[in-house]
């Protein structure tokens, strides 16, 4: 009798029953069962939600663990991250993993967005997982920015300081905005006290959040299918089941880019080329900066398009239209569903995807130049 | 009738929209005041004496060095036809610290490549207004450097 019920499959069933007479699950599984993904050509693309979810997950584990040692604070910050990459065991490893998982994180989400924008997943019904989207790239790229002034060394505080200065920039509320965002006129640890705050409590809450209705409206809807097929030109649609077939084949890829982190953390703990993360100086307010001062690689186009604007253009401020014309770039991407609505009527949704390529090739150019150019 | 309760009905929608708002506002003021930090208790100062020599600054090999001024900072320079410069080290366009470049006689911003002359006059690249000067005064017996608002 005993030995009966340590059967694992007995037990995974009697607690089957047992949550299942209270939550009546059976029907949700029911549901789960039949999901399936299409399969097509592009049916790769599908994999970089869950590979940007991966990530994420990875930096909510890394990221407490370096809470254990963490100490916010212009005299401690700095302090704090030495004596984790150097004196805490396996602290090296954590920072360095924290770092890669942030860059290929906000990497997966780049080519997950363009590839919905490309195949034009965001269309009705699917307006609502593409807001979602676009904001959580964009709380993706605030922890990018708020994170990078954390270990307070010469990169990060200049990095800040210009950063916040950009908001400064705006007309009306930009003095505001940036004393809020600075804690005070400059950068000092007041900021690191804000920014702080903003990475571990504030960004994880509503990145949760808004993470939840993302995924609610996926497994709701399901996976889009291509626009051909909605068209009825291609041949016979196919499908495979999300269980076991999809999900085992994202469980791998999941796998393999543990590896890719963990061999990436182990052989390049500071990173390597353009994603770049050396401790170095602590953070000196009276020091100019370092010769080559450079923002993290996703925010080099903005970073690149401003010190192409003149000084003054028609009397106002270059640096202020640098920012409002990409602000309303940004804007007009997220509301791309519905402005695309009467263009996915005809063959080929040819102005959107011209939108498209402008954004792609205005990202990709400045980039380049913004590393070739000194 | 009819006409007496849409009356009352708009009344109270009134009363109770106005209260939603009232009562909001008295939240979200407190918080926004809240997230606005107090005025630096560090004064803005008119002069400051500087805590380096003019030796100092002429045996640094750069030639120049950066200062705090009350709340901001400023920038001192040794120019090629010897003469000592202090202006605003605060680059203009993004808030960014100077600094001197002996080898192309200009003060350079490092971050976004603003350039000025040694006037403080933006010349090339994004800074929008020339650096504020400051009046150098050099007490010849001692040494000492002493920077002060208004112009050199």
């Amino acid at each position: 009798m005993i030995e009966q019920k340590l059967e694992p499959k007995r037990v995974g069933k009697g607690l089957y029953t047992w949550v299942d007479e209270r939550l009546k699950i059976a029907t949700l599984v029911e549901y789960m069962s039949h999901k399936v993904v299409p399969k097509h050509r592009g049916s790769i693309w599908y994999y970089f939600g869950g590979a940007t979810l991966f990530f994420f997950v990875v930096q909510v584990v890394t990221g407490i663990l370096l809470l254990l040692y963490y100490r916010p604070g212009a005299d401690s910050g700095y302090e704090s991250v030495k004596f984790i990459i150097s004196e805490v065991s396996f602290g090296w490893l954590i920072r360095a993993i924290h770092s890669w998982s942030a860059n290929l994180m906000i990497l997966a989400a780049f080519i997950h967005m363009f590839s919905v924008f490309f195949t034009h997943a965001y269309r009705n019904p699917r307006e609502m997982t593409w807001v979602s989207g676009v904001l959580l790239l964009g709380l993706g790229l605030m922890f990018g920015f708020s994170g990078y002034l954390l270990p307070w060394n010469e990169l990060s505080f200049f990095a800040t300081r210009v950063g916040t200065g950009m908001a400064g920039a705006l007309p009306f509320v930009g003095k505001f905005l940036m004393t809020v965002m600075r804690g005070g006129d400059d950068v000092t640890g007041a900021t690191i006290g804000r920014f702080f705050g903003l990475h571990v409590a504030i960004l994880p809450g509503l990145f949760a959040v808004l993470l939840s209705f993302h995924l609610f409206f996926i497994q709701r809807q399901g996976m889009s299918e291509p626009l051909e097929w909605e068209k009825g030109a291609a041949g016979p649609r196919k499908y495979y089941p999300f269980f076991p077939n999809f999900l085992m084949r994202e469980l791998l890829i999941w796998l393999i880019m543990l590896n890719i982190l963990a061999v990436l953390a182990v052989v390049f703990p500071d990173g390597i080329g353009v994603v770049h993360w050396p401790l170095g100086q602590k953070a000196d307010p009276f020091a100019p900066p370092p010769p080559v001062i450079r923002p993290e690689w996703y925010f080099m186009f903005a970073f690149q398009a401003l010190k192409f604007m003149p000084a003054h253009l028609l009397s106002v401020e270059g640096e202020l239209i640098g920012i409002g014309v990409m602000s309303l770039g940004g804007l007009l991407w997220m509301l791309v569903p519905f402005l695309a609505r009467k263009n996915m009527e005809g063959q080929k949704p040819i102005l959107i995807n011209a939108f498209g390529w402008v954004v792609v090739i205005f990202i990709i150019t400045m980039t380049i130049i913004g590393y070739i150019l000194k | 009738m009819d006409n007496a309760n849409q009356d009352r009905r708009g009344f109270l929608n009134w009363l109770i929209g106005g209260g939603v708002i009232a009562f909001l506002g008295s939240v979200l003021y407190p918080v926004v005041k809240y997230m606005v930090p107090p005025a630096s208790g560090e004064a803005n100062v008119s002069q400051v004496k500087l805590p380096f020599k003019l030796k100092d600054l002429q045996e640094d090999e750069k030639h120049f060095r950066i200062f705090k001024f009350g709340r901001t900072l400023g920038i001192v320079i040794l120019t090629p036809d010897n003469q000592i410069r202090a202006l605003s080290a605060v680059c203009t366009h993004l808030d960014c610290t100077v600094q001197y470049r002996k080898d192309l006689g200009l003060i350079w911003c490092a971050c976004h490549n603003g350039k000025y002359d040694l006037e403080g006059r933006n010349i090339s690249g994004p800074p929008p207004r020339p650096l504020k000067q400051y009046a150098v005064h050099i007490n010849k017996t001692t040494g000492e450097i002493i920077v002060a608002e208004g112009q050199g």
